[in-house]
């Protein structure tokens, strides 16, 4: 999902970054309440950071005969909501756009909107959708990091569609063109991040049940999957 | 638990490998598995052929080799992470179930 350096025209990249950089602020002042308010969570948001960095290096293959990579900011966004995760994407993709010629500076706003914002947020959502609909906790963590995993792509589709709309077909043929690229090769990546998101809060459920029964987000609901 | 994190073990390795399998015609000319960014990149000068991008990155890693030792740096800071807490907290557990089989009453007397 990384737009390379340099490859959004300046008034989109500048768009983009005015965009992200109130949210990331915001994000920034949540995450600080939170430490400040529940020291104790110190440790699980660091598992929650640590895995968006490592599930962000690595490169899956996929049916399309192409490679990408999970995002692995679900996880965080419904254990603390996707404000704690805004600076979390940022870090690692400010780690990519530096190192790894890996996306970019200029580009670091609209990666930020597509995977530390958009993908956050999405699995939240979810999450609590799936929860209000009475689902077990496993299929509810399963929706909320496939589907925000997802929404990251299809977003990253509808910026580049954004910038570069098709001679003939506008942003729609765009849209599907790079959606094409995009969204289809993360299909199965995606399910991957969903498994793998519910392996690790199976794992905090038996060795953290305390801390999590105190987040908000993961209070006992009436029905509990196992 | 046991066999369904197994199982969901299993469901990462396979949608992983299958691909591999799976897939054996290259859809273009270029080799398989490449980058889907990468791919993003062609689309775009297909699109836009006359678009030239107006920042180059500031650093680029000198070779492969080395971009994949930055990727793997990466993964091993998340995953060595991780591997503390779950150390952490296989030790905090065992240590727990421990306290347990001890005599309630000779803890007592020795937190005094």
């Amino acid at each position: 999902m990384h737009i390379m350096e340099g490859f959004l025209p300046p008034a989109h990249a500048l768009g983009w970054a005015a965009v992200s950089l109130p949210v990331l602020a915001w994000g920034l002042r949540a995450m600080g309440r939170t430490l400040a308010a529940h020291p104790e969570r110190r440790m699980l948001l660091g598992v929650a950071a640590a895995f968006a960095f490592l599930l962000s290096a690595l490169k899956l293959p996929s049916v399309t005969g192409s490679c990408s990579h999970p995002t692995g900011v679900g996880l965080g966004a419904l254990l603390f909501g996707p404000a704690a995760m805004v600076p979390v994407g940022f870090v690692v993709l400010l780690f990519q756009a530096l190192l790894l010629a890996h996306g970019g500076l200029t580009t670091l706003g609209a990666n930020v909107f597509s995977m530390a914002i958009v993908g956050p947020f999405v699995s939240y959502g979810v999450f609590r959708a799936a929860a209000a609909l009475g689902l077990s906790r496993t299929v509810a963590v399963f929706l909320a990091a496939c589907l925000g995993d997802l929404a990251t792509y299809v977003t990253t589709s509808a910026q580049l569609a954004l910038a570069f709309p098709d001679a003939v077909g506008g942003f729609t043929t765009s849209f599907f063109k790079f959606g094409g690229i995009f969204a289809l090769t993360q299909l199965p990546i995606a399910v991957s991040e969903g498994l793998l998101t519910v392996l690790v809060v199976n794992a905090m459920a038996r060795f953290n049940a305390h801390e999590l029964r105190a987040l908000p987000v993961m209070a006992p609901r009436g029905r509990e999957g196992a | 638990m046991k066999l369904r994190t197994g199982l969901l073990w299993a469901g990462v390795i396979l949608l992983t490998v299958l691909p591999l399998c799976l897939v054996n015609a290259p859809p273009g000319s270029e080799g398989l598995f490449g980058g889907s960014d990468d791919r993003a990149q062609q689309a775009i000068g297909a699109i836009a052929p006359h678009y030239a991008p107006w920042f180059a990155p500031v650093f680029v890693p000198a070779s492969g080799e080395i971009a994949s030792l930055l990727f793997a740096l990466q993964a091993a800071i998340g995953a060595g992470v991780i591997g503390y807490w779950l150390g952490l907290s296989v030790a905090r557990e065992r240590a727990r179930a421990q306290g347990q089989t001890h005599d309630p009453a000779q803890q007592d007397h020795r937190a005094d």
